[in-house]
């Protein structure tokens, strides 16, 4: 198989908050040998505060790294943060589809577009491109005995018709990558619910609820490990967790994994690389789990 | 529940507007509530998003525009993904936001006011600088006591960086919010 190469968009939370996503996702496509083209001096999409204030907006804000993209010769532009990609996709899809809206957003942009290129997320192209198959043979430590629930968000694949990846109500991506990687994958009836996304600042309340529901299930149902795919979420089992423990009376101490994290251990990627230092929960017992389970075994 | 007196308040304009804004055929909602029974947030909603939906095929512009739902939708899109007529609910609820923040209609202070800092800091530096968004949240609003026990987790993991990450096309991104401004005025 050719070396598989995409533009890739980190997003800025991982300069900052979801830091070890962005090292993982890096060092699992380097092992991987998918080769991630950073655009040059790429900017911030927007995200949910951009969509919320207007359409046209946030459509110039994704739309420059669209152009971006397309300037280096790109035709798909991958992206690990389902916030993102959702902006990225939903600007190409109104841009390509309306010259009336194209016209409004290139009235914002000091250079019109022209191409615009696919977006997809890095999970996507792992999954359907590569494959749990493709994943099986590089994986020198299998997360034996390791009970996991994944938790998908809302938006990765929803709405469908504008995601167009795995299911809907039930994805399954992710339970595949982790099967292929030695993992329990526990039956997790939430893999879609909203933790609260962008509300934990300003409406902390709120999010205490949702996100206390999904930490509830994770434990009645005996998991190890909660496994996200977005740096939201992930924030808010992971950093908020203490605050959700002491809303609501609990005392979780669930490690939440970026999936890549997990991966990337099971194929033997130095720890520096996984940043699981920058986790809040300490995810170092369930790690050592596995090799006590092994070592039973 | 909170009951409205349709005769006395139709604006019969908005839902034209909205079903211009957004591109969703409004009239074809049956009130099936699916959309509510999905939404996350019914507990925390003063309007549930069906009822959202009524209100804006019956011209209530008001109290749509002064409900706190509309600020705390997170866009989840769970209402989009079931609705059964195809309505791009989540669309809705986003074009809603928008005539309400033209008119000045704003219930929910401080969400609007982290989404202001959040846009703010994006158009001076081009990306989000994490810690500068939250001092200016504060200082809009006044909670000091905001997430303040998340900063020992965080700065000793270097999860935050103290310098934001300017990028070199941030004038750029600044003339984008600018011209916004200009066409919107
Ligand atoms: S799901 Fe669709 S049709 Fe049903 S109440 Fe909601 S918007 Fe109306
Ligand atoms: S997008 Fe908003 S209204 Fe729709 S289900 Fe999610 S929170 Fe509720």
């Amino acid at each position: 198989m050719s070396k598989l190469s995409y533009a890739y968009y980190p997003g800025c939370s991982g300069q900052g908050t979801s830091m070890e996503y962005e090292a993982s996702t890096r060092g699992l496509c380097e092992a991987l040998d998918i080769e991630l083209k950073e655009i040059p001096d790429w900017s911030c999409c927007g995200s949910t505060p951009a969509h919320a204030c207007d359409h046209v907006l946030s459509a110039a804000l994704s739309g420059r790294n669209l152009a971006l993209a397309a300037d280096m010769g790109e035709d798909c532009v991958l992206t690990p943060c389902p916030s993102c990609l959702t902006n990225l996709k939903n600007a190409g899809r109104h841009i390509a589809h309306s010259d009336d809206f194209k016209a409004k957003v290139n009235k914002l942009l000091d250079e019109p577009i022209n191409e615009v290129p696919d977006v997809k997320s890095v999970l996507q192209i792992l999954f359907e491109d590569l494959g749990p198959e493709g994943l099986k043979d590089k994986i020198l430590k299998p997360l034996k005995g390791l009970k996991v629930v994944t938790y998908y968000g809302c938006i990765l694949t929803r709405p469908p018709k504008l995601m167009e990846f795995d299911s809907e109500e039930n994805p399954i991506s992710m339970d595949e990558l982790m099967k292929a990687a030695g993992a329990e994958v526990l039956p997790f009836p939430l893999k879609t619910e909203c933790c609260g996304a962008s509300h934990g600042v300003a409406r902390k309340d709120l999010v205490m609820k949702l996100s206390g529901k999904l930490l509830d299930m994770a434990a009645q149902l005996g998991a190890d490990a909660v496994v996200t795919a977005c740096p939201l979420c992930q924030m808010n089992l992971d950093l908020r967790q203490g605050q959700v423990n002491q809303a609501n009376k609990t005392s979780y101490k669930l490690p939440v994994f970026y999936y890549t994290q997990l991966l990337g251990w099971a194929m033997g990627l130095p720890q520096a690389q996984l940043g699981l230092d920058k986790l809040c929960v300490d995810p170092m017992p369930a790690l050592n789990g596995i090799a006590k389970k092994e070592d039973a075994a | 529940m909170q009951t409205v007196n349709l005769t006395d308040t139709v604006d019969r304009t908005f839902m034209e507007k909205v079903m211009e804004e957004s591109g969703q055929v409004l009239s074809q909602c049956y009130q099936c509530g699916n959309c509510t029974a999905s939404c996350p947030y019914t507990f925390g909603f003063d309007i549930p998003v069906s009822r959202v939906m009524r209100l804006v095929q019956t011209g209530q512009k008001k109290a749509v525009l002064e409900s706190s739902s509309i600020w705390l939708c997170a866009s989840c899109t769970s209402c989009t993904t079931r609705c059964p007529n195809n309505i791009d609910v989540a669309c809705v609820m986003d074009v809603l936001r928008h005539i309400a923040r033209r008119e000045g209609f704003v219930k929910e202070r401080r969400v609007k006011a982290f989404f202001d800092s959040f846009l703010d800091s994006v158009r001076k530096h081009g990306r989000v600088f994490e810690i500068g968004l939250m001092v200016d949240y504060v200082c809009k609003t006044g909670r000091f006591w905001t997430d303040m026990d998340l900063g020992p987790k965080m700065l000793p993991k270097g999860k935050m960086s103290l310098r934001p990450h300017d990028i070199k096309g941030k004038d750029a991104i600044a003339r984008i919010f600018k011209r916004f401004e200009e066409e919107n005025k």
